[in-house]
């Protein structure tokens, strides 16, 4: 997707285990700061008026 | 090329007349210059319609999608690695299929040829490396290599990697060819460039699915852009759901596209289509040691775990 031009850090894979919840709270934990520092995707925005 | 032409024929007649397959799938004249049409013979007297030229750049792995009956199916070397995957993916049996390899020099790119000549194109003759172009007031002479189709200026396997039968000496590969030239151009870019760059590349996207029906590798019975409920992409052509759909377009085919060009011939706006997938190929080659459909023996990278699998890309 970076190929494509989507921001690096706006698509990110994980591999946490069910019994590894620290694991799971540092991802959250960086994942949401790391897409909050990027702020909104602004390329995603639909241009066109939505009809019906 | 054409000279494979008896040789094809006097095959698929044996074929038909023996009772090996019920059907033979190959290529006959379209109704205009350079767009032959996928031709499927069940009447050993129908042989004589069947042409091989240039213009054959139509995937006909295509039309061996869950078929029930014996098929005897020409295949360039695209078109074989595209019935190995088909294979894998469990679409078709391999006792089905009688697989007619065609070595191919290459097909040529009718929208290049069209572009360089005034006129409506009335007859194209081929002989050897020359293609004879001519319409009402002119004539013109191409070098074949100047008009091949983008990807097979770039393949490396141009004979078939699983055949039952030949329909001529196999060709010589092309050697030393450099594949990626355009996709590391991309990938030195910065990321508002590339963006920029797909933007321009779809602007002129109608989102006909042109693509996406020539492609071998689009056979879900329902297509993700056609399912409504849920929804997974908008059906307008704003950009972005043009863009979306073009995205997972490309991801459905990681690890299976053989870079054939069927996505790109079929386009009738002429987007180079190939930028998607080709470098998710690129990936595949340089992550997995993976190049799609090559062998029976051997399982994707993505169905398959191996120990030392990259994962780089796993945070």
């Amino acid at each position: 997707m970076a190929h494509m031009g989507v921001e690096p850090d706006r698509i990110q894979l994980s591999w946490v285990s069910s019994a590894e919840s620290n694991k799971f709270v540092e991802v959250v934990k960086d994942v949401t700061a790391s897409i909050k520092a990027l702020g909104p995707n602004r390329n995603f925005v639909k241009t066109l008026a939505k009809v019906a | 090329m054409t000279g494979y032409i008896e040789k094809i024929r006097e095959i698929a007649a044996r074929l038909l007349t023996d009772g090996t397959v019920e059907m033979v799938i190959g290529f006959r004249k379209g109704t205009v210059p350079m767009m032959n049409e996928p031709f499927f013979v069940k009447n050993p007297l129908e042989v004589a319609t069947l042409v091989w030229d240039s213009n054959c750049g139509i995937n006909l792995a295509n039309y061996l999608t869950d078929r029930k009956e014996k098929i005897a199916v020409l295949a360039k070397g695209c078109d074989s690695r595209n019935i190995v995957t088909h294979i894998i993916e469990n679409k078709i049996k391999r006792e089905q299929l009688y697989i007619i390899g065609v070595p191919c020099k290459g097909m040529i790119d009718r929208q290049r040829i069209a572009g360089r000549v005034d006129g409506e194109i009335l007859k194209v003759v081929e002989a050897e490396e020359r293609v004879v172009v001519s319409g009402r007031g002119f004539e013109k002479t191409f070098d074949k290599a100047d008009v091949l189709q983008a990807n097979c200026r770039l393949c490396i396997h141009r004979n078939p990697v699983l055949y039952d039968e030949l329909a001529a000496e196999l060709v010589s590969e092309q050697q030393d060819v450099d594949r990626y030239v355009e996709e590391r151009r991309i990938e030195a870019m910065d990321v508002q460039q590339r963006w920029a760059y797909f933007d321009e590349l779809l602007a002129s996207c109608i989102r006909c699915y042109a693509c996406r029906n020539a492609c071998p590798l689009c056979y879900c019975p329902t297509c993700f852009v056609d399912e409504s409920r849920p929804q997974w992409v908008g059906k307008s052509i704003d950009p972005i759901d043009t863009r979306t759909f073009h995205f997972l377009r490309a991801y459905h085919c990681a690890g299976r596209c053989t870079d054939c060009g069927a996505c790109e011939r079929a386009c009738p706006v002429g987007i180079n289509m190939r930028v998607f997938t080709k470098k998710l190929e690129k990936d595949c080659l340089e992550l997995y040691g993976w190049e799609a459909g090559m062998s029976l023996d051997q399982r994707p990278p993505l169905d398959t775990y191996k120990v030392d699998d990259p994962e780089i890309f796993i945070k």
